[in-house]
């Protein structure tokens, strides 16, 4: 049986499954650095005591979530060459130095100023401190920079050459690094990642408000994620509005796709839902609006949207994923904006961290933002198929000379591993929002290690008057 | 588009950098993984939590020299990178899932209670092994040669296991316990600094033994290996590195004895280059033994002179905070006049 397997298939599940699980730790992680620097910024300034205990409890939370990441990462560092080594062999002059820096200005920044900010505490001064945890912030942003600078060119690649042996030669670099959807998938996904992460610790704000544990910690948190939700959240609809039409212009398969779309032409209507059928060739069950998609992505009501016919049958993406994990991208989307209205509402009128039912919807959208951060990506991935490159290389050309039987049972391995591990990680997440900020232990790297008596003594007493 | 190919030697440069980052994480995450193997043998739980503490600021950035060297390769060398990871799927992916479980631990252990944090120290000792010997393993299958044809790998799923790469995965699983044990001594004292410089000492020899048995059979495996160490004058400029290697293991064990500190660490790390340099001047100048030269496998050279930009800038500025970090967390600063 397992000689039939298909290793092309094995080898995407492979890497969706990895890459899937690793992405739900940086969404999370770039908000939640960029947030606790925020927390320690004020606390520094207001010397308000409350903001120190969120920073405390956080920063745990962000210490396993981090770790995790880290894992998690250093397989994706070396699945391009285990699942793609054609691709990788292809493609790594054009790519290659995209990832070397993000090593370099990125991963050692985070790595190593991680550990002044979780451990040093006792051993640099309050500002010091604060520098580390926000070179932590900027090194996610640097990080997620690269790294979808990278994605962005195989999506729309430009700046390149094709070689006489088949390989891929850059021309320039800005182009390559600066391709046309690499703007608008930079600021969609972080500004994805802030909601993510604001909407994390909107609903464990609301659990404690909801419980009455923390009130104060709690108004802290449940406050400045509904700032992000009322401010961030339309504008992330902004952003994924600009992000479409620079899809619909460089990769209009994927469009026509997510819009489940089939017949190229002008006043086409938007498609608010519908089964699409691969085989027939049509969406079935269609509720539509007339001439809506026209005027969304052409802003004119008779624009020509080209459907899926326009392309021959094996440079279709498979529609009914693209389509269906569009919605669901688009509908959460919707809940977090209407989070933010009601949010403004009940602000208005000084209920805004008492109402019992707002309460139950913030918990219910907690892990909100992680399955809109999955949904965007399914879309934007699978919807570059059938290429892994667009338009240059497919994926079925870009695998590794590897059995599908070795692929399938380090498939299984890493999902029996992946399931026990990070569930862990989830559960220990979970005790420590159990436990909650105020009978926070003593600071992070109070166990154990020594601390130097000369730095004791230099900045003890002004140590003091801080923690 | 710019690119200094015809000012300097960019595949040369970059097959030095790689080396050095590839060099510097089996330094840095050797002894930290070193630490992993040794932690069940420490003698009390107050001990063990001293052992994670003296590693868990730097575990992280130690592995990110990893990332740096995979990452690398794929840029400098994408040719090398996309036949190496296929040819060594299976040991790459098990190391990898070591590298998982003893990374995680460092935060669960401290979260854990009861039973469950048992569950942890297991998983940081065991996947620190498994890393450790899955590193190894993979040294010997590289040392042995790769089976290429065209530009793909061409062997079997199995063809690197065989009982020499088991031999060179046992190596270095003891060649990382004695960073780990050195490093021990140098960051701890009382009675995990004395159990650190007993383990040290025995581990040790069976570093010599190994280093002797890998420094043997390779030049009797391969031909090209033997002329290029046992031919005149080549053996008198050699000589000097395994003469070096033999010196500073007596040293080391003469410090342990003597109760210094620091010096057994930094001479574990000259060790180290020794045996590293003696395998680097074996394969030279393939990078896929004995298939492709890090010349053929050598990515555009506007590729390497945009990348060499970012390193000549960021390298050194990544070294000085790495040091910078390390410095801040300096333990034992009573000893510190001492040395």
């Amino acid at each position: 049986m397992l000689e039939n397997l298909d290793p092309t298939l094995l080898a995407r599940i492979q890497f969706a499954f990895t890459i899937s699980f690793h992405i739900l730790f940086p969404a999370f992680t770039i908000g939640l650095a960029s947030w606790v620097a925020v927390l320690e910024w004020r606390w520094l300034k207001t010397g308000n005591q409350v903001y120190a205990d969120v920073y405390r409890m956080w920063v745990k939370i962000f210490a396993v979530t981090f770790g995790m990441g880290v894992v998690s990462g250093v397989v994706m560092s070396f699945q391009f060459g285990t699942n793609w080594s054609r691709f990788a062999d292809a493609g790594g002059s054009v790519l290659g130095p995209l990832l070397g820096y993000e090593v370099l200005t990125a991963f050692f920044l985070e790595a190593s100023f991680l550990g002044v900010m979780l451990f040093g505490w006792n051993r640099v001064s309050p500002k010091m401190h604060f520098a580390a945890t926000l070179i932590v912030a900027v090194g996610t942003l640097i990080s997620a920079f690269w790294i979808l600078s990278a994605n962005s060119w195989m999506q729309t690649p430009q700046g390149f050459r094709v070689g006489q042996d088949g390989l891929l030669y850059p021309t320039g670099w800005l182009q390559v690094i600066f391709n046309p959807s690499f703007p608008f998938r930079f600021v969609h996904m972080i500004t994805a990642a802030y909601l993510t992460t604001a909407f994390t610790v909107a609903g464990i704000g609301a659990f404690y408000l909801w419980r009455l544990r923390h009130v104060q910690h709690a108004r802290v948190m449940f406050g400045m994620a509904m700032i992000m939700a009322i401010f961030v959240a339309p504008i992330q609809l902004v952003f994924g509005d600009l992000h479409g039409l620079n899809t619909f212009k460089y990769q209009p398969a994927k469009v026509a796709a997510m819009e489940g779309l089939w017949e190229t032409q002008s006043g086409a209507p938007l498609v608010l839902f519908g089964w699409p059928d691969q085989e027939e060739e049509i969406t079935k069950y269609a509720i539509e609006i007339p001439t809506m998609s026209s005027l969304i992505l052409t802003h004119d009501l008779d624009g020509e949207v080209k459907g899926l016919k326009a392309w021959p049958a094996d440079e279709r993406p498979p529609v009914a994923g693209v389509f269906w994990t569009f919605r669901i991208m688009v509908g959460i989307g919707m809940l977090m904006i209407a989070t933010g209205a009601i949010a403004i509402v009940l602000y208005l009128r000084k209920r805004l961290f008492d109402t019992r039912w707002f309460q139950y919807w913030c918990m219910a959208l907690t892990p909100a933002g992680f399955i809109a951060v999955l949904a965007g990506w399914f879309v934007t991935e699978v919807g570059r198929q059938p290429w892994i490159v667009h338009g240059l290389l497919r994926t079925e050309d870009a695998t590794s000379p590897v059995m599908g039987t070795s692929i399938a049972i380090s498939l299984v391995a890493f999902i029996i591993v992946y399931v026990f591990v990070f569930g862990a990680g989830s559960y220990y997440i979970l005790k420590l929002i159990a436990k909650g900020p105020e009978d926070a232990e003593a600071a992070y790297g109070d166990h154990g290690v020594e601390k130097p008596p000369i730095v004791t003594e230099l900045v003890g007493e002004k140590r003091d008057q801080h923690v | 588009m710019f690119s200094f190919e015809n000012f300097v030697d960019l595949p040369l440069i970059w097959y030095g950098l790689i080396a050095t980052a590839i060099f510097l994480y089996i330094l840095l995450d050797g002894f930290d993984l070193g630490v992993g193997v040794l932690f069940p043998f420490a003698p009390t739980d107050q001990c063990r939590d001293r052992m994670m503490n003296s590693i868990a600021p730097f575990w992280d950035g130690n592995e990110t020299w990893l990332i740096l060297g995979g990452g690398g390769l794929f840029a400098a060398f994408p040719l090398a990178y996309a036949v190496m990871m296929p040819a060594l799927y299976i040991p790459v992916i098990i190391m990898l899932l070591g590298l998982i479980f003893r990374g995680v631990a460092f935060e669960f252990r401290f979260k854990a209670t009861g039973k469950s944090r048992r569950i942890w120290d297991d998983s940081f000792h065991f996947g620190s092994l498994v890393a450790a010997f899955m590193q190894g393993v993979i040294i010997g299958a590289i040392v042995q040669g790769i089976n290429v044809e065209e530009r793909s790998y061409a062997g079997g799923p199995f063809d690197w296991l065989d009982a020499y790469s088991v031999m060179t995965g046992i190596a270095v699983v003891f060649g990382y316990t004695l960073l780990g044990a050195t490093w021990l001594v140098m960051k701890t004292d009382g009675e995990t600094q004395d159990w650190a410089r007993k383990s040290a000492s025995y581990v040790i020899a069976y570093v010599a033994v190994f280093l002797a048995i890998v420094s043997i059979s390779m030049p009797i495996m391969n031909a090209e290996i033997r002329t290029l160490w046992f031919s005149l004058p080549n053996f008198f400029f050699l000589l000097p590195i395994p003469v070096a290697s033999l010196v500073m293991l007596i040293i080391i064990w003469r410090d342990l004895h003597a109760g210094r500190e620091y010096r057994p660490f930094f001479l574990s790390f000259g060790v180290f280059l020794t045996g590293y340099l003696g395998i680097a001047i074996s394969m030279w100048p393939y990078i896929v033994p004995f298939e492709i030269t890090f010349r053929q496998a050598a990515a555009a050279p506007e590729s390497q002179s945009l990348l060499l930009v970012g390193t000549i800038i960021m390298l050194p500025l990544v070294l000085a905070y790495v040091g910078y970090c390390y410095y801040i967390f300096r333990g034992k600063a009573s000893h510190e006049s001492a040395y």
